[in-house]
């Protein structure tokens, strides 16, 4: 929704006026399929916070929303408020000498922001998602992990502090020790739903160099593939790979493996050593709102397919790679989910232990053999997870494919929800759209302490999503007005 | 919350034991789906609960009584105390003794009450939850009998001519509410409704129906024909001469 201009509410400007009745705004998830219709209040102040938090009905309640990249529902709210935060982006200070190096920052901060203002103290994000385009306080919410997952974690891991604004309406500042340790790790990939984040104190990492030394291999099956990743992940911070989803037969899962760390300054030729810090982050514009459905079709699918596994090299080592190059080719084209027409997308992301890697390789083939066409498949392996009760990250491998939503993908995913419930995995909250209560709790056996938490804490049910309300949060509620 | 695939988590059906009402519910029907049956206390409202639940849904039975007016207002309460309903289907009706019904002025009245004031209070009522939910959809079931109403059957036409308007209304007006309003307008529908009666030339099972009104939601329609020829000949009959009309054998 970034890109349209949306009415807002401005909750604190008639503080002692009564409320005027405000127009509602249609969110939507970045796989823009089911979107609904709330109120948008513009939060530019603890204040406003405050103030939209006591004026909202509380039949419905309020989410807190950043840039809207998660992939589902998570920061729609039909009928209640939805907070923007995208206003609330202060980076408030910066510890540069500490040990680790730290950084203050207001929710609404995205990485994107985040990153350019740390690089020339030589300072990195600990973890990096798919995009930039998120906010500090959406990528704590949905604890995102990226390609460094096996040595660092996910997001969460590295968060020292966060101000939560609670539903009585104080706001608390958290740490991961101590007594408020378990809102803590509940707020940790608790989608917004314990409260709204209002501030965060993050970890860095010191970086001598913007650029990575990369190491591409070509994996010419799916077996390959997943035996040349298990060999030696653990040499690289930073480990992915791309894998074919639509050639069957004997390349099944073919893919390219790319893995690598941060270059040292001495690895970096004299050209880019003049300016080693450099933050490489070129814009080809924005994709138009003019694409049907069904511009990825078999054609279309297969022949991007062959091309980006045939572009790669069969193996080479030591390449430099700028930051769009090695982590976000996608950030180039802003909007890129207008590619999937009106009927939008959804991601399906699961991981399955590593014991499970049978069922790994027969969800692929499930996914194959369906006809349903992806080509924005992401595979890796997973390290440790945290305290988090909702986090998604467990040790094991988690695979991810973008599925424009046609006929018959419900029983795709269905049929994939079972055999991921079977292997003991789960899928990613921050990527659903569509799991049901029931297969829900299957995945996440720590639910029921994480709703303890948010009773505690949220007896009234105040901070409700359209994703609480789909995999039944919230209490039950009254649906409307009498 | 209807999910991106569309699959809803609730259902209320008002009219819960029509052939129509049970094709629909059985096609969304699976493990966790949340189904109110509102209908008149009966073995066939229990049967259809019975079934309804053996495939995994949550059942809650609500008493309907479409000519009790003062009784609505409680049984939508009822309806959504269990939480957002994201699809209500209006399938209640009667086609009455076609002859009789203009005739007798008690028949005719109960077919304008049942067929017609009835689901304008239960839309009305319906609607206003809904708008406080900000989103799910309103299926109501019209008939082609109401496009242009035939000498054959004018009272239940009539009816539901009314009933068709109303609801085309009420779509409009919820629009900027995130309020959907799907109209369905089958031609002759092989249900108990019709039994015993002579099937119309492109006749359709409920079956079809529930099919024409998943796919319809599926592809945010405000108005589907089932059959989809229905929409050509309609459009074609809608202009024939009255003269020429009176003569057609329909």
């Amino acid at each position: 929704m970034s890109d349209e201009a949306v009415p807002a509410i401005k909750p604190s400007q008639p503080e002692d006026q009564p409320m005027i009745p405000q127009p509602l705004v249609e969110l939507h998830g970045w796989g823009r399929a089911s979107g609904t219709m709330a109120h948008l209040a513009q939060i530019d102040s603890v204040a406003d916070a405050v103030s939209a938090l006591r004026k909202s009905d509380s039949r419905r309640g309020v989410v807190p929303r950043g840039l809207g990249r998660s992939y589902g529902d998570a920061a729609q709210n039909a009928g209640g408020t939805a907070l923007d935060l995208t206003k609330m982006n202060r980076i408030l200070s910066v510890d540069a000498a500490g040990e680790p190096p730290t950084v203050t920052v207001q929710a609404g901060v995205s990485l994107d922001q985040l990153m350019r203002a740390l690089l020339p103290f030589g300072l990195w994000v600990p973890v990096l998602p798919g995009t930039r385009q998120v906010t500090v306080g959406g990528a704590i919410a949905a604890d995102v992990h990226g390609k460094n997952h096996h040595t660092e974690g996910s997001f969460g891991n590295h968060v020292r502090s966060m101000d939560l604004l609670k539903a009585n309406g104080k706001v608390r500042t958290l740490s991961p020790y101590g007594d408020t340790e378990r809102l803590f790790w509940a707020t940790i990939g608790g989608m917004g739903l314990t409260g709204a984040l209002l501030r965060a104190t993050v970890a860095l990492q010191r970086t001598e160099t913007a650029y990575f030394s990369v190491d591409t291999n070509r994996a010419t099956d799916i077996d390959d593939l997943m035996q040349q990743m298990s060999e030696r992940d653990d040499d690289y911070t930073y480990s992915v790979a791309w894998f074919d989803a639509v050639t069957k037969g004997r390349h099944m899962g073919r893919g390219v493996l790319t893995r690598g760390n941060k270059a040292l300054l001495a690895e970096l030729p004299t050209k880019l050593k003049r300016d080693p810090l450099k933050f490489v982050a070129p814009s080809l514009g924005t994709l138009p709102e003019i694409f049907p459905n069904r511009m990825i079709n078999k054609a279309t699918a297969k022949a991007f397919s062959t091309a980006w596994y045939f572009k790669a090299p069969k193996h080479r080592t030591g390449e430099l790679q700028n930051i769009t190059q090695f982590f976000h080719p996608l950030d180039l084209l802003a909007e890129w989910n207008r590619i999937y027409g009106p009927n939008g997308f959804l991601q399906y992301q699961f991981v399955v232990p590593f014991t499970e890697s049978e069922t790994f390789r027969r969800c692929l083939e499930m996914i194959v053999n369906s006809g349903h066409l992806s080509c924005l498949n992401v595979l890796k392996r997973f390290g440790q997870g945290n305290p988090s009760p909702l986090s998604f990250p467990m040790p094991g491998w988690t695979l991810t494919v973008d599925l424009p939503i046609e006929q018959g993908l419900d029983k795709l995913c269905d049929a994939l929800d079972t055999e991921v419930v079977g292997a003991g995995g789960r899928v990613y909250l921050a990527k659903d759209s569509r799991l049901s209560a029931v297969t829900f709790r299957k995945m996440y056996p720590r639910l029921e302490e994480f709703l303890t938490i948010r009773r505690e804490v949220d007896p009234g049910g105040i901070f409700n999503s359209d994703l609480a309300r789909r995999l039944e949060l919230s209490k039950p509620m009254v649906g409307g007005a009498a | 919350m209807i999910n991106a695939v569309g699959e809803p988590q609730s259902l209320l059906l008002l009219g819960g034991t029509s052939d129509i009402a049970l094709a629909i519910a059985h096609k969304y029907a699976r493990t966790g789906l949340r189904v109110v049956l509102a209908a008149r206390p009966s073995e066939r409202r229990t049967a259809a609960a019975t079934e309804l639940k053996n495939r995994g849904c949550e059942i809650i039975e609500v008493d309907l009584d479409a000519r009790d007016h003062e009784s609505h207002a409680g049984t939508i309460e009822l309806a959504f105390a269990g939480g957002d309903i994201d699809i209500a289907v209006i399938t209640f009706g009667l086609l009455g003794n076609t002859e009789l019904a203009w005739q007798d002025p008690d028949l005719a009245l109960e077919l304008a009450e049942v067929n017609y004031a009835a689901p304008v209070h239960l839309g009305v009522l319906l609607a206003q939850r809904m708008r406080a939910q900000a989103h799910g959809w309103i299926v109501a079931l019209s008939s082609v009998a109401g496009e242009r109403v035939r000498r054959s059957n004018f009272v239940y036409g009539s009816t539901k001519a009314g009933f068709d308007g109303f609801f085309l209304g009420l779509g409009e007006a919820l629009r900027k509410d995130g309020v959907h309003v799907l109209v369905v307008r089958p031609g002759f529908v092989k249900s108990k409704m019709t039994s015993g009666l002579e099937a119309a030339p492109l006749a359709v099972t409920p079956d079809e129906v529930a099919e024409a009104v998943v796919e319809g939601i599926k592809a945010k329609r405000e108005l589907v024909w089932v059959p989809g020829t229905l929409r050509v000949v309609m459009s074609g009959l809608r202009h024939v001469p009255r003269p020429l009309f009176r003569k057609l054998p329909i």
